[in-house]
């Protein structure tokens, strides 16, 4: 599994594009905010975890469609199924490799961002942590679209059909504990309902991406 | 791969799409054994081979190894084989040895010189440090083939693995074929074109196809 991981990571590193893409996809969108809705301090503070998460989940989707692509077209990920690793062990290493370099990069640049939409510094850590806690459930919750919709036509607009309204609770709960934060409430039953959906589909998700990787290949 | 434990398939009957592509088909390989596919294009080789793998399962029979259904125990079956297919499984940005590095590494060889005894079983340690981008047809097969000796398994599964081979290539794989069998390996392959395997059976797929009977046909669709 490890193997498998570095030799993704290897691979994002050499042919860079979906990765930096997503990043730079973040990056942006959060920038044309302050130009959109106008340069009021209080307006974007209010707006901050919204935009900043949104933009997460729009970037985590966008590099979602390549995830299980390339190895289904070029038959590795037919030997993977063949090989003695478990199938669920392929998609937690799939997974974690998408989470290394889409989800980290994120939390390393959101700070920034932030500061841009003039969130106060001390929420920062609270950002950096609730990203800790979405960015996964995000790869997670996506791979299972992504491998469902694996040699389906037209995959690309069906994937955000699947996958999207099962965000949704990502979303509510991350932007209610950035919010309660912000307003000086405590973040923690938010962020502890975050960290309990992580550990439901830490369990459940590389199960659901093995079956539908398996019947992909039926 | 001291045993003689039988590699057998009873009674299988598979559907694709609808439709019926064998019924009653019968196999055994032996270990040092070797079974040729034959049989018209959409006869089902591959679907054979893909079963045999355990990627796919039949309506109807079953496939065991030692007398244990593959389905009682997929990860072991998984464990002694390998598989090649139509896809050559070849990353554009990744250099020959490591491809073939990293199919013996999830196989749980992490020895070089295993690797590099593949390469050159498959005349590619000339190209070793090439991109597969740059390969042709011909050396990507070659490079997929390699897997097969670098990280041994007992059963090789091979769907039609010489095409795009030329023929000094052709001859480098019947002579690793010849040499898994003699470590009692087995080998099942599908081929269009007559690949030297001595004392190996051929299974004519033509003979399981249902009655060309449309009612039939009609019948089993529904």
């Amino acid at each position: 599994m490890l193997r498998l991981i570095l030799r993704d990571l290897r691979l994002v590193l050499r042919q860079g594009s979906d990765a930096t893409a997503a990043l730079m996809f973040f990056v942006l969108c959060v920038v044309l905010f302050p130009f959109g809705v106008g340069p009021e301090p209080n307006v974007l503070m209010r707006i901050a975890p919204g935009v900043l998460l949104i933009a997460a989940l729009l970037a985590a989707l966008l590099s979602m469609e390549r995830l299980f692509q390339g190895d289904f077209e070029d038959g590795s990920l037919e030997l993977l199924l063949l090989s003695p690793l478990p199938a669920e062990g392929v998609a937690v290493a799939k997974v974690a490799a998408h989470w290394l370099v889409t989800g980290v990069p994120l939390m390393i640049v959101a700070p920034l961002l932030a500061l841009l939409l003039r969130m106060p510094v001390d929420q920062l850590g609270l950002l950096v942590g609730t990203l800790a806690l979405a960015t996964p459930l995000l790869s997670l919750i996506g791979a299972v679209g992504a491998a469902l919709t694996l040699g389906a036509r037209r995959s690309g607009v069906l994937l955000p059909l699947l996958v999207l309204p099962l965000y949704i609770p990502v979303l509510i709960f991350a932007a209610a504990g950035l919010d309660a934060g912000l307003s000086g409430l405590s973040p923690r039953p938010h962020l502890l309902l975050l960290g309990g959906m992580l550990c439901g589909a830490l369990v459940l998700a590389p199960l659901a991406i093995a079956a539908a990787l398996r019947a992909a290949h039926e | 791969m001291t045993s003689s434990s039988p590699f057998t398939g009873r009674d299988l009957l598979c559907l694709r799409g609808g439709r019926l592509v064998f019924q009653d088909l019968d196999f055994t390989l032996a270990a040092g054994g070797c079974l040729t596919l034959v049989g018209p294009n959409g006869s089902g080789k591959s679907t054979l081979l893909r079963l045999m793998a355990g990627l796919l399962k039949p309506l109807r029979g079953t496939i065991a190894w030692d007398g244990v259904a593959l389905a009682q125990d997929p990860e072991a079956h998984r464990a002694r084989l390998h598989y090649v297919g139509h896809l050559d499984a070849v990353k554009a940005s990744f250099t020959c040895r490591e491809i073939l590095s990293f199919w013996a590494g999830v196989r749980g060889v992490a020895d070089r010189a295993a690797v590099d005894r593949a390469l050159a079983a498959f005349a590619i340690d000339t190209i070793a440090d090439v991109p597969g981008r740059f390969l042709s047809a011909g050396q990507r097969r070659r490079l997929s083939l390699a897997r097969l000796v670098a990280a041994p398994a007992p059963l090789w599964l091979l769907d039609e693995p010489t095409v795009g081979l030329d023929r000094a290539s052709v001859a480098l794989l019947e002579g690793a074929i010849a040499r898994h069998r003699a470590d009692g390996g087995r080998v099942v392959l599908s081929t269009h074109i007559d690949l030297a395997t001595p004392g190996g059976a051929v299974l004519d797929l033509a003979a399981f196809a249902p009655a060309e009977d449309d009612e039939d046909g009609a019948e089993d669709a529904a």
